[in-house]
């Protein structure tokens, strides 16, 4: 909750004293991890950030994409990963909101919620499946009570997060370029404090998340108010169609510390804050108190002295609390006084630039030990291990957690929940696919391959939409950067994503870095994760019926790359081997193909091949459809492996898609034009799901039985402790 | 024909609603806020679903003290068409212009899905074109939706053909099914289930038609009324 000695003697000659005690909580607050981005800062610098589509503004949380006929998206990711796992209720409830109010700070309407959650072993684990239970509760209770859709996300269950929680939260809005809101500020604009009161929770929220969870520090969990969020949006809107609003910010991690001085140095001026007009929620606050609380649902927003009046009476509207709080200078200062005394008086510059640093990177021992492990024999029933692995808890249906958020609210949900990727549709007439993708089990075997592996599975759920990816937000979330090792891991993430991004030219737009995230047991395995926004000009491709005869290819060459699979994890409990790489020549060539496929009208339903691999992949296609489905495995496009490993192998870059019969020549002619490695490897029919070699049926379970155990397997897991 | 949109705060369904009123159906939608005054000139009254006040206490249970509800209730008293969709249901029925209560899901969760209801009553204005027993596909969004009566009330509505309404399921353990009744005199229905989430084929991975026939009823009552 301190400087470090070499921070405060930078501060001391930076402004040319000894700074006071309410100076240095102010920049204790801002030159913490979670705010400065002190150890990654450097680093982030070769993602690309630019392309036709990005619009940069000053000041900005979240990314801003033009989608056409005068629109934005706008988007942005955040987790809230030690809140939740101390408090998992209030703490993603939180997260919700923190990531709704960036989207809002653009002068754009949130119209959708992904989360990715992850937690540790929920079959053994009873406080992983209270922490889970309450995470969703929270992020259903938020996201509902605003009428904002929940679209999608992801559930991981992992040992790596025992005891521990990553909950992140991705928003999407939505609204029109001329009205984006501009921020800019002249000497004599009134800053106001808008919404919620400020409280003593979440006091140090952004030093806590800075550092490892050895106290559980409950003080430091903000507390959710969705219904002060709601009135906040609406507000906020209105006042910006009044222009009413120069400038906005969200307060987040480190409270009024951060967004003062981040706003004052992003717009280049000064602001003068008086504590004593903040409207608390307890009286006897103490000024260091007042600026790092992160009391939830507020905003920090400088209008013009002659709007005021029209900004206070949209706030008696919605009934929401209004302060004057200070005044913009042309000094670049950050001042803050109690009524006529001085607390603090620093230039905006020093305090929202924390010096960086240059942390050391080692690769660790582990990644070359576990890569040469000796790999599992194969299991004798593969149609048991099969069963299995669709009622784990990875592979399960999601519906237990969808169905309790909100998903058609908004009325834009065009494919739904529950497939590869949902789809919104926007006022223009174009649609919206947005998909975010982690895998940690990848990762820690391989982050460079890993990340973009996660990188291209949020694409290819984008992708089997029909639509086209236009950008990308990353959240890197791993352990503390202070050990080499773990940091070594972040370098290679992140310059897989690089690689990646570049290759496709997908702009990053936006993202976030979580550090710190230390379980009892040591840091979690790296997790980056991937959102993905794809765009399409026509009606996507959402679910159809599969009718008898209809043909299944396959897209993509299978090998012998297990490492990380689910197969491996959960049936063998084995952690090594070579996790599935990237060929981005191949993985491009194969992306476009079944692009230009889909948005032909080739293609009645395609779906990523991904975590369980093909036989995982195959049987979800029967089981959403109610269908059967014969697959030939000698069809497979593969490198030489044991016969079971081709049904389980989570190789990328593959897709499958079904089609009517009578399309199938084309189908595969176009492929073959275009040298793409694919197979025709079944037909839909019967009540059996099958894997069948030469005249061996290698696996086989019946439809319903199969779906039976995927489809409830979560819920009764839940329900039953 | 000029509709009102009621708006409280915390109602996060208004929009859907209004744009179903104006774009798709093509009629002069207008938002109230709950503390505005309603105008003599209005044909039919929309409460639409959200959370207002955040559901506090109880889901409706402040927005039923709204002053815009007197004049909803003076529309109610002449027999002018009002539909309360979800927390509009719920408002309608704290306001007491709805018998029966809606009680916490069992599941103990929010429910989002869809499902499919029963017609039992077609001489409302929002069902007068349905066929009796007809299907509507549509989907349901709430945590606090299940309608209970007691016997004595449940056997009043029944006499009085007040259940319009019926989930062909069991969907969250709603006493007789009820997914949606009325007033006795038929002009004031209460519905969970969210039909403007239904009119657009689009969005609406079965059959639109059915939910449509909700708001061209609406249009032919208050035609035949003028």
């Amino acid at each position: 909750m301190s400087l470090q000695p070499q921070e405060l003697e930078y501060l001391t000659k930076k402004i040319g004293r000894t700074p006071n005690p309410t100076e240095m909580h102010i920049v204790a607050a801002e030159w913490s991890e979670h705010c400065s981005y002190k150890s990654s800062k450097k680093h982030l610098k070769i993602l690309p950030t630019s392309g036709p589509r990005v619009i940069h503004e000053k000041g900005y949380d979240s990314g801003v994409l033009d989608v056409g006929d005068g629109y934005v998206v706008t988007v942005h990711i955040e987790s809230h990963n030690h809140p939740s796992a101390v408090e998992p209720y209030g703490g993603a409830a939180t997260g919700v909101g923190g990531v709704i109010r960036d989207i809002l700070s653009a002068g754009t309407r949130p119209i959708a919620i992904l989360d990715g959650l992850r937690f540790g072993d929920i079959e053994k684990d009873s406080h992983a499946r209270w922490l889970f239970k309450n995470a969703v509760s929270g992020i259903a209770d938020y996201g509902n009570c605003l009428g904002i859709p929940t679209i999608g996300g992801e559930v991981e269950f992992d040992r790596c997060y025992t005891n521990y929680a990553l909950v992140d939260v991705a928003s999407v809005g939505f609204g029109r370029k001329d009205r984006l809101i501009k921020n800019h500020a002249d000497p004599g604009d009134v800053v106001v404090l808008m919404g919620g009161s400020t409280g003593r929770d979440g006091i140090g929220g952004a030093q806590f998340a800075s550092d490892s969870l050895e106290t559980e520090d409950r003080s430091a969990v903000q507390i959710p108010d969705p219904f002060i969020e709601k009135l906040i949006i609406e507000a906020t809107l209105e006042a910006r169609n009044e222009g009413c609003i120069k400038a906005i910010k969200d307060l987040g991690g480190g409270g009024l510390s951060c967004a003062v001085s981040e706003t004052a140095d992003a717009l280049g001026i000064g602001i003068s804050l008086d504590v004593s007009q903040v409207h608390l929620r307890e009286a006897d606050m103490n000024p260091s108190e007042i600026m790092t609380s992160e009391s939830q649902e507020r905003m920090l927003v400088i209008t013009d002295k002659k709007k005021l009046a029209r900004l206070q009476q949209i706030c008696k509207k919605f009934r929401i609390a209004c302060s004057v709080v200070g005044t913009v200078s042309d000094d670049k200062l950050m001042r803050i006084t109690d009524k006529k005394s001085v607390l603090a008086s620093m230039p905006a510059e020093v305090v929202a630039n924390a010096p960086l640093l240059d942390r050391p990177a080692k690769k660790p021992a582990y990644i070359d030990e576990l890569r040469r492990k000796k790999e599992p024999a194969p299991k004798k029933d593969l149609s048991k291990t099969l069963l299995r692995l669709l009622a784990s808890p990875n592979i399960a249906s999601k519906m237990w957690v969808y169905g309790q958020y909100d998903h058609e609210v908004g009325i834009r949900t065009v494919v739904k929940p529950g497939v590869d990727s949902s789809v919104l549709r926007l006022d223009n007439g174009k649609y919206l696919a947005v998909k975010i993708d982690g895998n940690p089990k990848h990762c820690y075997l391989d982050p460079r391959q890993g990340a973009m592996g996660c990188f291209e599975e949020a694409c290819r759920n984008v992708v089997c939409t029909g639509a086209s990816p236009i950008g990308m937000v990353d959240h890197l979330q791993f352990g503390n950067p202070e050990n080499p090792e773990v940091f070594w891991t972040f370098l290679e993430s992140l310059q897989g994503i690089t690689d990646f991004s570049k290759y496709y030219n997908i702009p990053c737009v936006g993202g976030k870095v979580s550090l710190y995230n230390e379980t009892p047991q040591g840091p979690i395995k790296p997790t980056p994760l991937i959102g993905v926004l794809g765009l399409a000009d026509k009606k996507p491709l959402g679910p159809q019926k599969i009718g008898k005869g209809d043909v299944l290819l396959l897209v993509g060459n299978t090998r012998d790359e297990l490492g990380g699979s689910e197969y491996y994890e959960y049936v063998f409990d084995f952690v090594g081997g070579k996790c599935p790489q990237i060929d981005l020549a191949e993985s491009k060539k194969n992306m476009d193909a079944v692009l230009n496929l889909i948005q032909n009208g080739q293609i009645k339903v395609a779906h990523d091949c991904s975590k369980g691999g093909l036989a995982v992949a195959v049987s979800e296609l029967a089981m959403t459809g109610g269908i059967g489905c014969s697959v030939n495995l000698g069809a497979v496009p593969q490198e030489e492996m044991e016969g079971d490993r081709v049904l389980f192998s989570e190789s990328h870059s593959r897709y499958l898609l079904v089609a009517d019969k009578s399309t199938a020549d084309a189908i595969t002619g176009y492929l073959k034009s275009k040298n793409i490695k694919f197979g025709l490897i079944g037909a839909f029919g019967g009540d059996s799901v099958e894997f069948v070699r030469g005249k061996k049926t290698v696996a086989k379970l019946r439809v319903d039985k199969a779906h039976d155990k995927w489809f409830n397997s979560l819920r009764d897991l839940v329900s039953h402790g | 024909m000029r509709v009102g949109v009621i708006v409280f705060p915390g109602s996060n369904c208004d929009r859907d609603m209004f744009h179903v009123l104006k774009d798709v159906f093509n009629l002069d939608a207008q938002y109230f806020w709950h503390e505005d005054k309603l105008p003599k000139n209005l044909d039919a009254v929309v409460l639409p679903g959200g959370f207002s006040y955040g559901d506090r206490l109880r889901a409706g249970v402040i927005a039923a003290h709204s002053p815009v509800i007197s004049d909803v209730r003076k529309m109610a008293d002449k027999g002018m068409p009002i539909l309360g969709v979800c927390n509009g249901f719920q408002i309608l029925v704290e306001a007491g212009l709805l018998p029966g209560v809606l009680l916490r899901n069992t599941s103990l969760n929010f429910m989002c899905r869809w499902t499919e209801l029963i017609v039992e009553n077609n001489r409302t204005p929002f069902t007068r074109q349905f066929k009796l027993k007809q299907r509507i596909p549509i989907p349901i969004a709430n945590g606090e939706g299940r309608y209970y009566a007691d016997k004595a009330t449940l056997a009043a509505l029944k006499k009085n053909n007040q259940i319009v309404f019926r989930y062909s399921e069991n969907i969250n353990d709603s006493v007789f099914d009820i997914a949606g009744i009325c007033n006795k005199e038929g002009n004031v229905v209460g519905m969970m289930p969210h039909p403007e989430r239904a009119v657009e084929s689009e969005i609406n991975p079965k059959d639109n038609k059915p939910s449509n026939m909700i708001f061209e009823s609406l249009i032919a009552t208050v035609g035949a009324r003028r």
